[in-house]
This record gives C-alpha cells, structure tokens and sequence, in this order.
C-alpha cells in the first residue's frame, strides 16, 4: 500500500464516520431526506465561496457553503409552514431551484471557475492526496484529511457534550422541551453539522455518497439494533467498513471510487435487509407465517370455548364455516391436538384443561392489549420454538 | 437576437424546433401526471425513481453496446420500477421510514449506476454513449424521434387518465371508500405509478437524473395554488410545463454556456414562486390581505358593539355621547370612528357622537352572532 | 321492525400485522335497526366496519349481506368513513364530492351523467348543504364536511349504511340534522350501523346496540342491553352512566 493510498482510505473513514453520526439521528427523526435537499442547495454557497475565496478548501467556503445548506431547511420549513403544498413537495421544490443556480452560476463563469459539476456530484477521492497542506515548508498531510477531522472532532464533541439532549429530544419531543432543551435549538444544531459534514465531504465524495454515506449505514443498522448507543457505533461500523471495502473494490475494477463505495454500502444494506435476525426481510415472513399459525390456532381454541353446542364444534363445521384463509383447518387441528390444548370424540371437538386455560389466559391479555404478554403467554404454551 | 427573430428561427431551424417541441412535451406530460404525485404524497417518490433509473441506463448500454434511446428507456423504466417496487418493500416489510427507504434508493442506485457509468468510460466505445447527458440532461441531443415518442406516450397516458379519469379522481381522494365501491385499487395504484415512472424516465435526457423531479412537482404545485377543480389543475400544470419547457429553451439557446434543464427548472421555480405569492385564492400576499382586512373590520365591529352597549341603556337610541366616553376603549382611534361614520352608523355632531337606526341595527345583530357562536363552543 | 337479517358475521377474527383486534365475532344485525357499535378505543369498531366492507380482510370467519357475500352486493351498501381519513384539501367542490357515490353504480368507465347530477343535488339538499354545491371542500367547517360525507352514501341509495364515527368533531346543529336524516333513513326500512363514541346520547339516538371490545360483548335493543353491568364489561372500570331515557 502507497503512502497515497493509506491517506485516501483514511480520508474515506473519516468522512464516513463523520456522516454516519448525523444520520443516525436524522434517519430515527424521520428526516433523512433533507440531506438529499442539503447535499443539493449547497451547490451555490459552494460556487460564491469560491468566487470569493478561489480556494475550495477554505473555510469562509465551508462555512458560506454551509449557510446556504441551513438556509435551505428554514426555506422547507417555511414553505411547510405556509400550508400551500404538502410535507414532502416543499423539499422537492427548494433544493432542484437553488442547484439549479448553482449549475448555472458554473457554467457563466466557466473561466474564472474551475469547478466540474460532475466532481461535486461525484467526488474527486483519488486526487486529494495530492492537495496538501504545507505550513511553513514542512508538509502536513492532505488538505481534506484536516478538513474532514476538523469537522469530525467538532462532531464527535458536540455527541459526547450533548449526547442526553440528542436521545431525548429525539425519542421523545414532547419531555424533551418539558425539560427545557429547546428542540428548536437541537433542531438546527443538527441542521447545521449535517450541513457542515456534507459540505467537508462533498470535496472527497461528491454530494450523492454524502446522502448514500448518511442514511445508508444508519438505516442497516437500525434494522439491527434498537439501541442508540449500538446503532451509533453499528453505523460508524459499516459506514468504515463499506468505505474501505468500496475503495479497494474501484481499485481492482478501475471504476469511480464514490460509485463503488455506494454500491457497496447498497449490497451491505441488501444483505441486512433479506437477513437481519428480527427485522430482516426473511425472518420478517417466516415470523408473519408463524404469527398467522398461532392467531389461527387462538381463534379456533376461542371458538371452541365460545360455543358449547356440538354441531359448531363439529370437525366439518370447523372446515366450512369458519373459513380460513390460507391456513388450512387441518393444520392448525394438527397442531392444537399436537400441544394437548383440544381432544377430538366422534369428530366433535373440545378444549382440554390445558386449551381452556390457555385460551381464557390470551382472551385476557389481548383485552387489556399488553404486546409483551402476549409473547409471554406464547412462549410459555407453545412448542414452536423447538 | 430579438424575441422576432428567436420565433422565426424556433420555425426554421431544426435543432431548435425539435428541442422547443420536445421540452413543450415533456413539460405538458410531467405537469399531468406530477399533479397525480403531488396530491398522493408522493413528491419525492419522483426523485427518488429518476435516480434510480441510472443504473438501467448504463446496463442497457453494456448489454447492447450501442447508444439507443429506446433502450436506455427501457432500461430506465426497468431500473425505475425495480426502485419503486424495493422502495415499498422496505417500508412495509421493515420499520424503516419512507423517507429513509427514499434516501437509500436513491443513493444508492445513483451510486451504482456511477459505478456502471465510469466502467462504461473505459469500454472501447464508450465515446457514443452519450451516458453524461442523463445525468444534468442535454435538450441539445433530442432528436426528431424522441420527439415523436414523447407525444405518443403523451397521447396515450392522456387517454388513459381520460378514460379512468373518475377512478383515479376517487382513488386520489379517498382510497378506502374506492375500494367499498367495487373498484380495484390495485390496478389503479400500478396505473397512475407505471404512468408516473414512464414521465420521468421519458425526461432523464433532457433534464437529466438530478433535476428531474422538479419537472414533476413544480408545474404540479403552481398550478394548485389556482384551482380548486382538479381538472383546471391538471390542463395548468400542463400548461406551466409546457411553457417552462418553451421559456427555459428560449433562454437557455439565447446565451452562451446556458444548459437547459437547469434554465427549465429555474422556470419552472419562478412559477411556483409567482403562484405562492400571487395567487388569488391561497397566495400569500392576498391571505396577508385578507388577514389585515379582517383585524380591522373585527376592531370596527368591537367598537361598534361598545357603543351598542352604551346605546342600548338608552330608550332613545339616537341619543348623542360625548365622544370622550369611548377613549377608555381600546382599539378605538378617530380613524375608525370615521369609518364608522363613512358607513353610517354613527353620526357625528362636534364632539358627540349618535348612533343611527342602521347602526343600532347592525350592532344588534352582530351582538346576537357572537353570543351564538360563543353558545356553540 | 322485521326478522330478516340484513348482516350476519359468523366466527369473524381480524388481525392487523398479526395482532388480532376481532375475536370470533358473531353477529346478526336484523334488518331496518339503527345500530350503535360502542366500545373503547382500540375495541375493533372500525375495524369490524372495514372487515364487513371487504377493505381489510379477516383470518378467519364468513360475513354475509342479506345471505350472500359482500362482493355481490355491494349496491346495498353505502359507507360513510371517518372525516380524518381524507385529505380535505383536495382540489374538488362539494358537489364533486358527493356525485363519487354515484361512481360505484356506473362502474369502469363511463361518466356521471345528468341523472347522477339531479340525484347528487337531492342529496346535498337533504342534508341542508344545497348552498356550498360549489365550495370547495376545505373551506367546510368540520361539520359541514361530515354532511357532504353523509350526502356522498345518501347519493348511493342503498339498503344498508355503515357509518364510522360520523358525530366527531361536528357542531350540535349537525349533530341533530344527521341523526333525524339517520332516524328518517330507519323509518324507511334501511338499516343504519354508526361507529359511535358518545355514550350518553345512545338512548336518545339508537334503538340497536352492539357492545365490542376485542370480543362481542352483547348486542340487542337498547332499551334491554343498555346497562350499567355491559357497560363495565366493555369498558372494563366500574362503569356508570346516567341512561337519560
């Protein structure tokens, strides 16, 4: 490995952990995409930062770049506010307009500026070890590299500083303002890290990894782990993880390392999503299955227990009148006589002490509608699970 | 170059009048079909198709090698649905949120359809692909036969809205009630999506990935802010786009280093941003109006019923008051006493004031109406 | 009264994500009653409305309009949902409104014509909401938006109504001109089930009522069932209610 690789792979860690804390909070607050809005508007505060400052990694850039992403999300919000169009079409209308100009503003000063869209779309990660920083005669590593961890320590700092604030105001608003952290304030401080991270990263990997880099980690580990300190660091996991695979992946094909990092974090998120343990595709089917076995079994064991007279408990009767749909009586028959909670006499059916127990137990529950106990009471009866 | 002169040449010159005709089409048909978005909540739904119809594109090429609008489209089309139909699937499968399941398609799609694109890039004949043009869209590229594609899927998605017009209008509006009717939801859910897909796959050339949906949602969302008939609302944000397309390649043609789609959308912006503020019905200035209008009638009919009530302890109601009685009021100036008068409902004499029959009248009534209300509550 | 059965359900059980929320439901509504389905939040009112609709389909259990299924009778039905479950907002009139209950009659394709027109104006009259014909929806005051609702399921002159929780959120006014529309439908021999959340109007209201809480409580004249012992058997506290009769 060349020294130019180990730098654009760290450069790439870095941002990925960068954006994978933001977008922890920004996908569970059910707004991820105001990053797409954000990583789009700050096409133009990019554009007359740099016509002023001719430098793309100064910091009166970022931080016009920034203002320009912050400004956006009042322009939404605003919009939102006014009640004219819908939640989602007011994003929808901002950021194509204000992108819109940024292109523009390229394309008029296409002499003066030297600045492609495709990269700010794209990113340019394989050249920025080649954009150094030297002070003084004595270099000190790539430009971006102290751009992106600048940005990344003042994130990390205001997680650790304010890491209740975010929990709370996140989970749960309403106690949150009760407790006097404004949300209002946690809002836009969010707002404005996010926009600052995806300004620092939109140099390195263009402004789609930036929307690919915050909500993809942070949406296959949610599907993971309901826990936020988990979730944090299960995103910063795969965000790395994808990051480092993806850029040796585009070095073995030759391809655009932004693309393949995306692709990568797509095949991750792919794989957790067909096979996350709970909330995975598979095991999301396989458990509706079962659930459709069980509350087909509670229905039959409740039907028996309502009605005394012999001819509704008849095996036939069961088969035509209920009418199951897709389960078929006999299954569900199989399985109940299988647990000891029915016995069958000359094809007329009845609950055994254990059934009637059991059934009068999960009538209980679902009255009073206790989720928790209903798993209980599941676990305790049935002998699905091995 | 005058607006004369640009006519004539939109008339004689090929390249001209094929790009003016094609983005006129694709305004009018985005327009439509993005009302349809726009009033299902599906505004971004659009964004997050056009980006993912890259990757068909860049596949579509790989398999045939060639460049081929037709090809691209379908792949687009393909790619696209792929999205939509995942797109649901993590939101109904999964806890994940539709704005998360929207982000993720469209990232990462995109992301791979660069990865596809920068592999193309190195293929032997990677130069007639033409593949850059999707992604900020080249009107420059349009041909004659993407025209004549554009008015045909035009032509049939207007028959087929035509034709199941009542449906999707009920569809639209009140989903559970469609079904109790005997319609199947279903098939119009796929039918208006497949429509909306088609639209902006059939504008990826033009106004490339990035921009595209705007194409859908502003045309859509200008034209709401004046109608309350969804019919009206459709033929203007038909005509919004079209004319977005038309103005947009006007002044995109007439400069130099002005590429067209982002000229389009700017258009288009400048609509929605004219309607939000100047529409008649919902627009911000005359709701601003509206709403100064009616703190001063209310502050005119609070003093009004002031005076009623010093009026009414009176047998004669005619009879005059100092007008110093009414300082103690607040809200009372000169300004709305001479309102008052313009109105006659007061008379003034020097420094009393009387109330006239039509005064006492109208106080009364209002008097009346606002216990009512108050009862109500 | 009579002793036909307008709507039987036979061993209905629903589930929403496979939690159920109906439980071997059996129910038999006789014809030309007006109905109040009462119950605690999260009983299943809706639900058991939206099941006999065929919006949601049970797990287990058969339903039956007037002894065949609903798919086949689907004319006899009209359906009032709840105001919230619509976008007021939409670009469309009064009058626009409630011709959609004519859609269902005329089927795919062809257009509502003069005579649904007439029939929508008639109802909209009935409902004391002639003069907003034009209105576009949102500017209705919230019971105003209810009437039009009840217009649209007039518009569809059937025998059976289903009406979600059609008092929410209305002014008394309302309240009294819907449930004297409500009584005239009864007198006319249709049957009228109304999801209903105001216990203390159901005397005044109601002659049929049906207690739901996951299970089927009781179900029967108000005048017989209508205590304070199904009252806490539903409800689950020790239920009082001052029955005004």
């Amino acid at each position: 490995m060349s020294n130019a690789q180990i730098e654009i792979q760290l450069i790439a860690s870095m941002v990925a952990i960068a954006c994978a804390i933001p977008g922890t909070f920004l996908v569970l607050r059910k707004m991820a995409l105001i990053t797409d809005a954000i990583s789009h508007s700050i096409l133009p505060g990019i554009v007359i930062g740099f016509f002023i400052t001719h430098d793309l990694s100064s910091p009166l850039l970022i931080i016009l770049a920034a203002a320009s992403g912050v400004i956006t999300v009042i322009l939404v919000e605003f919009i939102q506010k006014t009640g004219l169009v819908k939640e989602d079409t007011a994003i929808g209308l901002v950021f194509p307009a204000l992108f819109s100009i940024g292109i523009i503003l390229i394309a008029q000063n296409a002499n003066d500026v030297h600045l492609d869209v495709d990269a700010v779309l794209l990113g340019e990660l394989a050249f920025a070890p080649f954009d150094r920083l030297i002070m003084g005669g004595t270099d000190l590593g790539p430009k971006s590299l102290w751009i992106i961890g600048t940005i990344l320590l003042i994130t990390l700092g205001l997680l650790f500083t304010f890491f209740k604030e975010l929990k709370v105001s996140t989970f749960d608003a309403g106690l949150a303002s009760a407790l006097g952290l404004s949300p209002v304030v946690i809002h836009y401080g969010l707002m404005t890290v996010s926009s600052i991270t995806t300004v620092g990263a939109f140099d390195a990997v263009g402004a789609i990894l930036v929307i690919a880099l915050m909500i993809a980690p942070a949406a296959t580990a949610y599907l993971l782990t309901n826990d936020l300190k988990k979730m944090l660091s299960l995103s910063v996991f795969f965000g790395v993880s994808s990051a480092i695979t993806g850029y040796w992946v585009a070095h073995a094909i030759d391809s655009s390392i932004s693309g393949s990092m995306t692709t990568v974090l797509g095949l991750v998120f792919l794989a957790v999503y067909l096979f996350a343990p709970n909330k995975g595709l598979f095991s999301v089917l396989y458990r509706q299955k079962q659930q459709r076995i069980e509350v087909s079994l509670l229905t039959f064991l409740l039907h028996l227990s309502n009605h005394k007279e012999k001819e509704e408990r008849h095996v036939k009767h069961l088969n035509e009148h209920i009418n199951w749909q897709k389960v078929q009586s006999k299954s569900v028959l199989d399985l109940a006589l299988k647990n000891n909670m029915i016995k069958i006499d000359d094809d007329i059916v009845s609950l055994t002490k254990k059934g009637k127990k059991f059934t009068t137990k999960a009538i209980d529950y679902i009255i009073t509608n206790k989720n928790s106990e209903i798993e209980n009471i599941k676990d305790r009866f049935f002998l699905f699970r091995g | 170059m005058d607006v004369k002169e640009y006519i004539e040449l939109v008339f004689t010159d090929y390249t001209l009048r094929t790009i003016t005709l094609g983005t006129a089409v694709l305004g009018a048909i985005c327009g439509m079909l993005g009302s349809f978005a726009v009033l299902r909540k599906q505004s971004l739904l659009g964004d997050a198709i056009s980006h993912a119809a890259l990757p068909g594109i860049a596949i579509a090429f790989i398999i045939i090698g060639t460049k081929n609008s037709s090809a691209f489209l379908l792949g687009a089309l393909i790619s696209g649905l792929i999205g939509t139909f995942w797109i649901r699937g993590i939101t109904s499968k999964t806890h994940l949120k539709s704005d998360t399941a929207l982000g993720l398609i469209l990232s990462l799609f995109f992301g791979f359809g660069m990865l596809l694109l920068t592999y193309i890039q190195k293929l032997p004949n990677a130069n007639q692909a033409g593949l850059e043009s999707y992604l900020f869209g080249q009107a420059a590229t349009l041909l004659e036969s993407d025209v004549w594609l554009m008015v045909i899927v035009t032509g049939i998605s207007l028959i087929t809205l035509l034709l199941f017009w009542k449906e999707l209008k009920l569809l639209l509006f009140d989903a559970d009630y469609t079904k109790t009717l005997g319609f199947n939801t279903r098939f119009l859910d796929i039918l208006i999506t497949t429509f909306i897909v088609i639209a902006i796959v059939l504008g990826l050339q033009t106004v490339g990935v990035v921009l595209m949906s705007a194409m859908l949602l502003a045309p859509a969302a200008a034209a709401r802010q004046w109608t309350n008939n969804l019919a009206v609302m459709v033929i203007l944000a038909a005509v919004f786009g079209a004319f977005s397309g038309v103005f947009g390649t006007a002044i995109s043609a007439s400069h130099n280093n002005l590429s067209t789609g982002p000229v389009i959308v700017l258009v288009a912006s400048v609509f929605v941003l004219f309607s939000f503020i100047f529409s008649p019905g919902r627009g911000l200035l005359f709701r601003e109006i509206r709403f100064r209008k009616n703190r001063n009638d209310l502050q005119l009919h609070k003093t009004l019923s002031f005076m009623y009530n010093i009026v009414k302890t009176h047998q004669d109601i005619t009879h005059p008051h100092a007008i110093k009685i009414l300082n103690n009021f607040q809200g009372f100036t000169r300004k709305s006493l001479q309102k008052l008068e313009n109105k006659d409902y007061v008379k003034i004499q020097g420094n009393m004031w009387s109330m006239t029959e039509s005064g006492y009248h109208t106080a009364s009534n209002l008097y009346n109406q606002l216990t009512k209300e108050e009862g109500n509550e | 009264m009579n002793n036909k059965i307008a709507v039987q359900i036979d061993d209905l059980t629903v589930a929403y994500n496979y939690k159920p929320v109906l439980w071997d439901i059996d129910l038999s509504i006789p014809e030309g009653v007006l109905m109040a389905i009462v119950g605690p939040n999260g009983a299943g009112k809706s639900t058991l409305i939206k099941s006999i609709l065929d919006i949601i389909k049970p797990i287990a259990g058969s339903i039956q309009i007037y002894g065949k299924p609903y798919k086949k009778q689907r004319s006899l039905v009209a359906y009032v949902p709840q105001k919230g479950s619509v976008d007021w907002d939409f670009p469309t009139t009064a009058l626009d409104v409630v011709m959609m209950g004519t859609y269902g009659s005329l089927g795919w394709i062809k257009r509502p014509g003069q005579k649904e027109k007439k029939a929508s104006l008639e109802a909209l009259e009935k409902v004391g909401m002639l003069a907003f014909k034009n209105r576009q929806i949102s500017q209705l005051s919230g019971g105003q938006q209810q009437r039009i609702f009840l217009a649209r399921a007039l518009v569809q002159n059937a025998s059976i109504y289903f009406m979600d929780e059609p008092f929410q959120g209305v002014d008394a006014t309302t309240e009294k001109a819907i449930i004297n529309i409500l009584k005239e439908l009864r007198k006319a021999g249709k049957t009228v089930i109304v999801v209903h959340h105001d216990l203390q109007t159901v005397p005044e209201y109601f002659d049929w009522v049906t207690f739901l809480n996951v299970k089927k409580i009781a179900t029967g004249p108000v005048k017989d069932i209508f205590n304070d012992d199904n009252l806490t058997k539903t409800y689950g506290i020790n239920y009082k209610v001052s029955v005004q009769q």
